[in-house]
């Protein structure tokens, strides 16, 4: 029963990163690869109709969490308070972005609205790649389950730490990189001319950075939890996701280069599954790691 | 009391009283817009689809702003009410994700439908597609309503071994009695809100010579709307509802009531201040023998004070209880009288030149949402001090790792986002309202492109 439920849950949070990841990247390149009021148009009208369904996914996911796990939400919900919290403003803006800049046919107007969408997708991305860090890292849980992190401490990954350290930080990065990359293929594939041109270009040089990236955040995360491995040492045969991860990284310029759009997209989206799956592999059965207690 | 129970109370309270400025409009505005469809659709009158289709610009800026506000009601849950939500998730876990996924998902792909997808679903399919909206976002209510009823009236669940509660008949959750009474309740005060706002702008129209033939026929519409729900508010929706609240909670009852010691041919008061310290009520406006009528139907029957119940089941906050009750009370009758005129003057034909009338209900735009919110007051605080009738206490049930300065620090972060969405809302919808109804609307106002769903 336990696993039934942790797999949903996994399963929501992986759909919800993949599919909101896209857009969330899209956002993030908004600003920088559309300069027209019609290529911004563009980009809009590309995740417009598709962009809130995404979101639900965080919906359900939460809602899920709820009813399956009541006390990882509380403990979890209350104890990342504050960047949940800044999430929450931050899907605010995200949504008024999307949502009213063509309200007013006026470049200041849609200036301010480019400004929140893109804004507020680039932080989500780096709190979303910042909040699995935290549960990989793990957290001071107390005797009656629940915690408090402040935003940050000394930086370091000791036993208090905070929202963000040295380690979260890698993995906020490898979340924006590798979800601006997914929306640079997502662009690639829904745009033409220009636009298309600059998405590609994007990816093309995002890609060597988004390997080294994965690669430092691999050895990052077995620096600061090598009990990560016991599953892996228990069921070898986990060992294919981070060969899958490698895969779909090596699959995505490859198809780049064919012109092959759609394949370039699956790939990076192959790629998000599998590192969240690798991480899944590794945590369960945890929900949420202790840096308190041993981990079992 | 607690320092950082009283901020996570606050936080709550602000974030869903500005959110459910919103829903009430969207849900009652919903059903209106199906009226105008069909008569579109009946008449073959282009006129009443550009009356939808300025009525559908209102109803998607209310829905974006329900949207983006409506997202971190979820997230309180767990952030502000941890203990609470640790107990009881086996329970209201299972309507708020049914809420978040089903009726959210289906609501705003017909949204999607509706706004945009006029042209290629023709006459039929989009009334069906406005149609499908009215009742996404009435089960969208519904699934709300549920969960708050099971915290005033907690049915069908069991207690687990940890301490938790799980649900033990999910139709038992889902037709709690106190559930169904609530939301008729609540739906009839959305029509209401969205009754009086179709009037007022239509009565903004007429007064300034501006869009007559869509002033009047939103006029006529609010008015007929207004007047039939404004009474089903009262009665059976109302009346129903006290009795049930009388029967389940009858402290809250004498302490909305003022009534702080019991008396047979209890009378009710319309107007006066509650004295907590001398137990009274001052400069005291009654009608003898009223509140023993309604809740039993005699006018000598006992109705309990406020003595008769110990003192630490009081609800914490009478003053404003009782306050939220008669302003919305009040608010409620004072509807009554105003739609009742409006009809008559409509019947005798002379509404429209009644320039008077037309500033009343012109005026009146802002008093629903006064009531509705009054209204919600009501029941929050007439729970207290139980965050779940009987078995959960408020002080139990906050986030106790997460302490008065981080809470303080989002509320006014959240007061401070929310102000700048008020500012945006109202600039939005004084724009359409200006720019109004009618064939040149695909002109300035260009919302005219795919972007929305939500």
């Amino acid at each position: 029963m336990l696993l039934t439920w942790f797999l949903l849950v996994a399963i929501m949070i992986t759909a919800y990163v993949v599919l909101d990841g896209f857009d969330l990247g899209a956002g993030a390149l908004h600003l920088l690869i559309a300069k027209t009021d019609q290529e911004r148009r563009t980009i809009l009208r590309s995740i417009g109709p598709v962009w809130d369904g995404n979101e639900v996914w965080l919906i359900a996911g939460g809602g899920t969490l709820y009813f399956a796990f009541p006390l990882l939400y509380a403990s979890g919900f209350s104890g990342f308070y504050l960047p949940l919290m800044i999430v929450l403003w931050l899907l605010i803006f995200r949504g008024i972005g999307i949502e009213l800049r063509m309200h007013l046919d006026s470049p200041t107007w849609r200036g301010f609205f480019d400004g929140c969408f893109a804004f507020s997708s680039v932080l989500l991305t780096i709190f979303y790649g910042a909040a699995l860090g935290n549960v990989l890292r793990g957290v001071p849980l107390q005797k009656d389950g629940y915690f408090f992190l402040p935003l940050w401490t000394d930086w370091s990954v000791g036993p208090q730490p905070g929202i963000l350290d040295w380690y979260t930080i890698i993995a906020g990065v490898v979340a924006l990189v590798a979800l601006t990359l997914h929306g640079a293929h997502y662009l690639a594939l829904k745009t033409e001319g220009d636009l298309n041109l600059r998405a590609r270009g994007v990816a093309a040089s995002l890609w060597p950075v988004l390997v080294m990236v994965t690669l430092a955040s691999l050895v990052a995360t077995l620096i600061v939890r090598p009990e990560l491995l016991n599953n892996y040492k228990r069921f070898p045969v986990f060992f294919v996701i981070p060969l899958a991860v490698a895969a779909s990284l090596f699959l995505m310029p490859h198809f780049r280069r064919k012109g092959a759009d759609k394949a370039a997209f699956l790939a990076s989206s192959a790629y998000l599954v599998f590192m969240l799956v690798g991480a899944a592999a590794g945590v369960y059965p945890n929900l949420l790691v202790s840096t308190t207690a041993p981990f079992p | 009391m607690d320092h950082a129970l009283v901020i996570h109370r606050l936080h709550f309270a602000f974030t869903v009283t500005f959110h459910y400025l919103f829903p009430q409009l969207t849900m009652g505005l919903a059903p209106l817009i199906v009226v105008l469809k069909t008569l579109a659709l009946r008449t073959g009158n282009e006129v009443y689809n550009q009356a939808a289709r300025f009525w559908a610009k209102i109803f998607g800026i209310n829905f974006i702003m329900g949207v983006v506000t409506g997202i971190p009601m979820e997230f309180q849950f767990g952030t502000n009410w941890s203990h609470f939500s640790r107990v009881t998730g086996g329970v209201i876990g299972q309507p708020l994700v049914m809420e978040g996924v089903f009726s959210f998902f289906l609501e705003s792909a017909f949204l999607g439908l509706f706004l945009y997808g006029e042209k290629r679903l023709g006459p039929r399919g989009h009334w069906w597609s406005a149609l499908l909206v009215f009742l996404g976002s009435w089960l969208s209510g519904f699934f709300i309503i549920v969960t708050d009823a099971w915290m005033q009236h907690p049915v069908a669940y069991e207690r687990m071994a940890d301490g938790g509660y799980q649900v033990s008949s999910f139709w038992g959750l889902l037709f709690n009695p106190w559930a169904l009474l609530q939301y008729a309740h609540n739906m009839s005060g959305a029509v209401i809100t969205a009754a009086f706002v179709m009037s007022a702008v239509g009565a903004y129209y007429l007064v300034e010579e501006k869009f007559v033939e869509y002033g009047r026929i939103f006029v006529r519409l609010g008015v007929i709307t207004g007047l039939v729900f404004c009474i089903l508010q009262i009665f059976p929706t109302g009346d129903l509802h006290g009795r049930y609240l009388a029967k389940h909670q009858p402290v809250t009852t004498a302490a909305m009531e003022g009534l702080f010691k019991t008396e047979s041919g209890a009378p009710i008061v319309i107007i006066g201040q509650p004295d907590e310290e001398h137990q009274r009520i001052d400069n005291p406006f009654v009608v003898n023998k009223a509140l023993s009528f309604l809740i039993y139907g005699t006018t000598t029957a006992e109705v309990k004070g406020l003595n008769e119940f110990p003192r630490d089941e009081w609800p914490t906050n009478i003053p404003l209880l009782y306050y939220s009750y008669h302003i919305m009370a009040g608010l409620g009758t004072i509807f009554v009288a105003i739609m009742i005129t409006a009809v008559f003057l409509l019947w005798r034909k002379k509404l429209f030149q009644s320039r008077w009338m037309l500033w009343v209900l012109m005026l009146s735009l802002p008093f629903p949402y006064i009531a509705n919110t009054a209204g919600w007051m009501t029941a929050e605080i007439g729970r207290q001090p139980w965050l779940v009738y009987g078995l959960m206490r408020t002080t139990e049930g906050y986030s106790k790792y997460v302490n008065a300065g981080n809470g303080l620090f989002t509320l006014l972060g959240f007061m401070g986002i929310y102000s700048l969405l008020a500012v945006l809302f109202l600039f939005l919808f004084q724009r359409e309202v200006t720019h109004g109804p009618g064939p040149g609307m695909d002109g300035p106002v260009n919302t005219g492109m795919p972007i929305t769903l939500a």
